[in-house]
């Protein structure tokens, strides 16, 4: 069978669960074959074989993580023109586009991004205006890359020992071009990472700037927390955790949006969640029209006592 | 300097949004706008011009009302305006985009940056500003929500997945940015009446050498197959909150097996 190839998403050897989505999905089309680069391989070996990798390319040499995005493009154009997969899948996350776009342009290659699903013969689905349209495309050139949202299948495990192959990759200057000087990797919270978290629950103006409640509500669930534009803004919470066209896309098992109207822009990020919860203390907020469940009422006395209940439940 | 801004005319997100017969987006039967994103490259390239000295040039491919788009950028304060306009473009992917952006951006000659807004607001894609890096030759920046140019380099700060990143390169460059960068103006009443009096060029595939078998729909290198409207989320049950609300919150999560 022909290989479908995986870019590795990780942090120092940490696997993404969206990678394992990816070589679940890359399983339906050929054999699975991961492209890891950076450092840490050691530490994700034992998931790349668990979710089905039979081949490991891989590039770690610590020049590579000096540059932004070029190296990756780089890398996986390599092994492209040399294994001629029947297609390259990419995380769908900012970085994850970059290198798409970039990457398609090297193979002389058609590209879809934010695919939400793919099927064995490469039909993708995509979500478009928000959730209001579905688009089924097919790439009719070169070989195809297709960068895939967060959450878009189950990942089921399918384990294999992978053969792995060492690349001595060659940056050109055209790939050094632009230099990190400085990074400082995001704090970590204890939570669960937003884009993969099975439920995420989400603040908004209506918070007031306290986010408390819907901390305390997240930790009860075990979810991650997410917030709209306006307290994002309002310097409440951090830009990293905005959900929306200009912040993050999730597709949760459950969002609960509290104190959030339900912006056009702020749906474009949480619309295909399986389950919607609002609560907010205006019955006229868009958001209700979408929710499942809805309490019409105060977000400071709703949620604590939500909390608290969930809590004796739990006992 | 020369900063070459590229923007694109998309359909209002407030208005119903939809798509033609041949499956593109319908940009004749929405009203369109200046989307919304590309008003924070705008605004970074004006307030680069204001601090040093630099001229700012609006850049957009698309059909004859996309011309609404450049215009709102002269009147925000941009010195000139090209509208890359074809029938031969509809239908184009980011590919033959990116083809034709990068064949006028090297026409607009002696450009030391460009600048774009993170993604579009109707194809959302964000993939063209690393697409004319790759045809270009020229490095890129992506993410970016700090910027500072000076010393023939740029050094940004950029909102990487999963770490925030200085990144430094040397003009010229392509950045792009994020809406966290600035606060776009308004255009005033005399910046409007002073772009009507602004250069604005009309170049065609033939101005800038492009073969019209390389763009447009039958050109694109992947086709969408099907189109279809999801039937809008239909609410489901919304209760009053009389001091019960929580509890039946906590009910409900625990129905649906969240608890
Ligand atoms: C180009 C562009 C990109 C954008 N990108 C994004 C994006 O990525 N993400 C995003 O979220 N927005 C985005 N926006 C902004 C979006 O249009 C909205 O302005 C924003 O989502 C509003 O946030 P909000 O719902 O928290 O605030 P509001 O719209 O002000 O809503 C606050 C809600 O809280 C309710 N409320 C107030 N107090 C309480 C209380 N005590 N208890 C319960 N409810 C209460 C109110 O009834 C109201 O419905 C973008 C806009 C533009 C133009």
């Amino acid at each position: 069978m022909t290989e479908v190839l995986v870019l590795v998403d990780h942090a120092d050897g940490t696997v993404r669960k969206t990678t394992t989505e990816l070589l679940t999905i890359a399983r339906r089309i050929g054999d699975a074959a991961a492209v890891f680069v950076g450092s840490g391989y050691e530490s994700a070996k034992d998931t790349l074989g668990r979710y089905g990798a039979t081949k490991v390319y891989i590039a770690d040499a610590a020049e590579l993580d000096e540059y932004v995005i070029a190296p990756k493009a780089q890398v996986l154009a390599t092994v492209a023109s040399s294994a001629a997969p029947a297609a390259v899948l990419i995380t769908s996350s900012l970085d994850g586009k970059e290198i798409a776009g970039r990457l398609a342009v090297k193979l002389g290659s058609g590209l879809v991004t934010d695919a939400t699903d793919v099927t064995a013969e490469l039909t993708t689905e995509q979500s478009a205006f928000a959730g209001a349209y579905t688009v089924r495309s097919r790439i009719t050139h070169g070989t195809p890359v297709i960068t895939v949202k967060p959450n878009a299948v189950t990942p089921e495990p399918a384990p294999a020992t992978p053969v792995e192959e060492k690349l001595e990759i060659q940056l050109p200057e055209s790939a050094t071009r632009a230099r990190i000087v400085e990074r400082q990797p995001r704090a970590a919270t204890g939570r669960p990472d937003l884009a993969e978290a099975e439920i995420v629950v989400a603040g908004g103006r209506g918070t007031a700037g306290d986010f408390g409640p819907v901390e305390e509500l997240a930790d009860v669930l075990g979810a991650a927390v997410g917030a709209s534009r306006a307290a994002v803004d309002s310097g409440w919470y951090p830009h990293a955790y905005q959900i929306g066209q200009t912040g993050k896309t999730v597709s949760p098992q459950l969002y609960v949006a509290a104190g959030i109207s339900g912006a056009i822009q702020h749906r474009a990020g949480m619309q295909t969640s399986k389950t919607i919860v609002a609560v907010n203390k205006d019955r006229e907020a868009p958001i209700f029209a979408m929710a499942d469940f809805g309490v019409v009422g105060d977000l400071h006395t709703v949620l604590p006592l939500a909390t608290e209940e969930i809590k004796k439940r739990e006992g | 300097m020369k900063i070459v801004v590229l923007v694109k005319h998309v359909p209002d997100a407030t208005a119903d949004r939809r798509f033609t017969d041949d499956n593109t987006t319908d940009r004749v039967g929405v009203d369109g706008i200046l989307s919304e994103l590309d008003e924070y490259a705008v605004e970074e390239a004006l307030s680069i011009a204001e601090r040093g000295d630099a001229e700012v040039v609006v850049l957009t491919m698309g059909p004859a009302q996309a011309a609404d788009a450049l215009r709102k950028g002269l009147q925000m304060g941009a010195d000139a305006a090209v509208h890359v306009v074809d029938d031969a473009l509809h239908g184009s992917d980011a590919i033959a985009t990116s083809l034709v952006l990068a064949d006028a951006i090297e026409k607009s000659g002696d450009v030391d940056l460009v600048l774009t807004g993170m993604a579009s607001t109707d194809g959302t894609m964000g993939v063209v500003p690393a697409m004319l890096s790759e045809r270009l030759g020229l490095p890129h920046i992506g993410a970016v929500r700090e910027l500072t140019v000076g010393d023939g380099t740029v050094t940004a700060r950029r909102d990487g997945d999963v770490a925030s990143e200085t990144v430094q390169a040397r003009l010229p460059a392509i950045v792009s940015v994020t809406d966290q960068i600035n606060e776009p103006r308004y255009p005033s009443f005399k910046g409007i009446m002073a772009a009507k009096k602004k250069p604005f060029q009309t170049w065609s595939l033939d101005d800038l050498g492009v073969d019209a078998d390389q763009v447009g729909l039958s050109a694109a290198w992947s086709v969408v197959t099907e189109v279809t409207k999801r039937p809008p989320r239909s609410a489901g049950e919304i209760v009053d909150d009389d001091g019960n609300g929580g509890a039946r919150l906590a009910e409900f999560l625990a129905e649906r097996k969240f608890v």
